[in-house]
């Protein structure tokens, strides 16, 4: 690992003054996915600011809405008692990521950080345009088992790795960000974008802002819930895809449905036309398959992951179906 | 400013700036930095390549070190304290071998740098035992065959420890995927699993 300047700070005001003034400067917090990468020479940043002793950690529900301290640990997220009756989607997909170990340090804003896992990014002798743009995208053609079949483009096949976006895209949660120039709020389907032309950038955050809290709205989708997540062994491994689906059901219809997947996008993947077709209808397989159909229509395959577009739709109707039998 | 150039008085600059640990960065961005001070914020700052202060405990011993940023809790236990019972298997984050506790949680010591360590209370397999009475989980994992070659053994037992301390050990099914983040390349995952549970039945603290 290069060597690199080491700041350490307990005030939110201070960090954000620190990493303004320097490009070169990263906020570091549970740093599983940082170290790993600066190890590789995939990042290289002169400047850490670690940013581990702000007055992030708290988690407290306020009007019917769970505000949640970026600096949260996946394992106190997921363990947090409003997270268990209200959440358990979010709970579920949390416990499915990484390992106890990792889980203890990393955070939720680094959860949302963190970079893709395409080997071609973490492999500093291979073409990347996300990690160096322009010069290529190793994975088109290339080893690409892992790989997006959603909002792909020439540049970047890459997909995002978190199991706890795609429940908090799903559960319609929100991102507190902190710049200079004051906080601002928007849709967590907002923060991770498209590869486009410009790969390199992972998300909407801006130079010089901290995400500081997720607000998650209590909305009773803890009764018919389920993320599925498919992988190449039963724990501790990347989504091949993933699923969280949640339903409410009054009177044997849908009256509301969530519906988003991993492992198939650069960001957590709502599936909002699935989501229409299924309000007012039965939970029947037919209608579950249906739904599933319609979330695929975009699709795009490259080849050792044209698997996907088969086990995708199948994993969005066995997710949709346990979520159903839970009642 | 003032105040900074009075303190150092009859030091070199960078005399002054070691002592006071608000290390470089003042040449870097001065208005921030005094502001800090001014706040008496927990500020520490390290020029490239120059070591920081690092106090921590390791099995109830208190250190006072000075280290480079870069440098991992992991090759700290090893390289400097000779701590070697934690074991370098992967490096990523990706095998459990180098698992301790830090502040009584599990955590991979190779994807944290020593330096953010400071304060905490850090215990290796190492300081499981009590004088020459194994600790439990350490009797189990002889007892049960939890091992071959033994490579990953003190990741598995220091992750096992904390799987029941978590409440994670209630069944062969939940033991597995908590235990999920320890890869033993010799496949000991069965008799692992039992050892696991041995000591989760027989109950009593851990």
């Amino acid at each position: 690992m290069i060597n690199f300047q080491y700041l350490r700070t307990t005030a939110v005001k201070t960090a954000l003054n620190l990493i303004v003034k320097d490009p070169k400067a990263v906020f570091i917090a549970g740093g599983t996915n940082l170290i790993d990468l600066m190890k590789r020479g995939v990042a290289t940043p002169e400047k850490l600011i670690d940013i581990n002793h702000l007055p992030l950690k708290d988690i407290e529900l306020v009007n019917n809405v769970l505000q949640v301290g970026a600096l949260t640990s996946n394992t106190a997220l997921a363990e947090h008692i409003t997270v268990k009756q209200q959440f358990p989607l979010l709970m579920l997909a949390l416990q499915s990521g990484a390992s106890a170990q990792l889980r203890n340090v990393a955070t939720v804003g680094g959860n949302m950080m963190q970079r893709t896992r395409c080997g071609y990014f973490y492999d500093i002798t291979m073409p990347c345009n996300k990690r160096e743009p322009g010069s290529g995208c190793g994975a088109i053609n290339g080893y690409n088992r892992m790989h997006a079949i959603f909002g792909t483009s020439e540049s970047c096949i890459a997909v995002h790795p978190s199991d706890m976006c795609v429940a908090l895209v799903a559960l319609g949660a929100q991102v507190v960000i902190l710049g200079h120039k004051g906080e601002r709020k928007i849709n967590f389907s907002d923060f991770h974008r498209l590869p486009g032309t410009t790969p390199e950038t992972d998300n909407n955050l801006r130079k010089g802002e901290l995400i500081t809290k997720i607000q998650i709205p209590i909305n009773g989708f803890n009764q018919n819930y389920h993320y599925l997540k498919v992988r190449d062994r039963s724990s501790y491994a990347f989504a091949l895809v993933s699923v969280a689906a949640a339903l409410i059901i009054k009177n044997g219809l849908i009256s509301d449905a969530r519906l988003a997947m991993g492992g198939v996008a650069h960001k957590p993947w709502r599936l909002t036309s699935s989501e229409d077709f299924l309000k007012g209808k039965a939970g029947t397989t037919a209608n579950f398959e249906a739904a599933a159909q319609l979330a695929m229509k975009d699709a795009k395959s490259f080849g050792e992951n044209d698997f996907k577009l088969k086990l995708a739709p199948n994993a969005i109707v066995e997710a949709l179906t346990i979520a159903k039998s839970k009642s | 400013m003032d105040e900074i150039d009075s303190h150092a008085q009859g030091d070199t600059r960078r005399d002054f700036l070691k002592k006071t640990s608000l290390f470089t960065a003042l040449s870097l961005t001065p208005v921030t930095i005094l502001k800090a001070a001014d706040q008496k914020v927990d500020e520490r700052f390290a020029e490239l390549f120059e070591k920081i202060p690092l106090n921590f405990t390791v099995n109830n011993k208190a250190y006072q070190l000075n280290v480079e940023p870069r440098v991992t809790l992991l090759d700290l236990l090893r390289e400097e304290l000779h701590l070697t019972g934690t074991k370098k298997g992967c490096d990523h984050g990706q095998c459990g071998a180098c698992t301790v506790h830090v502040d009584g949680k599990r955590v991979n010591s190779c994807l944290s740098l020593a330096v953010m360590n400071e304060g905490r209370n850090i215990t290796t397999i190492e300081g499981l035992a009590k004088g020459d009475e194994l600790h439990p989980m350490q009797r189990a994992f002889i007892k049960h065959d939890g091992f071959q070659c033994g490579y990953c053994t003190p990741g598995q037992i220091m992750s096992a420890v904390a799987c029941i301390r978590e409440g994670h050990a209630n069944s062969k099914e939940e033991i597995r995927e908590y235990m999920s983040g320890n890869i033993c390349r010799c496949g000991a995952y069965p008799h692992i699993v039992e050892a696991i549970q041995e000591v989760k039945e027989k109950g009593g603290t851990i």
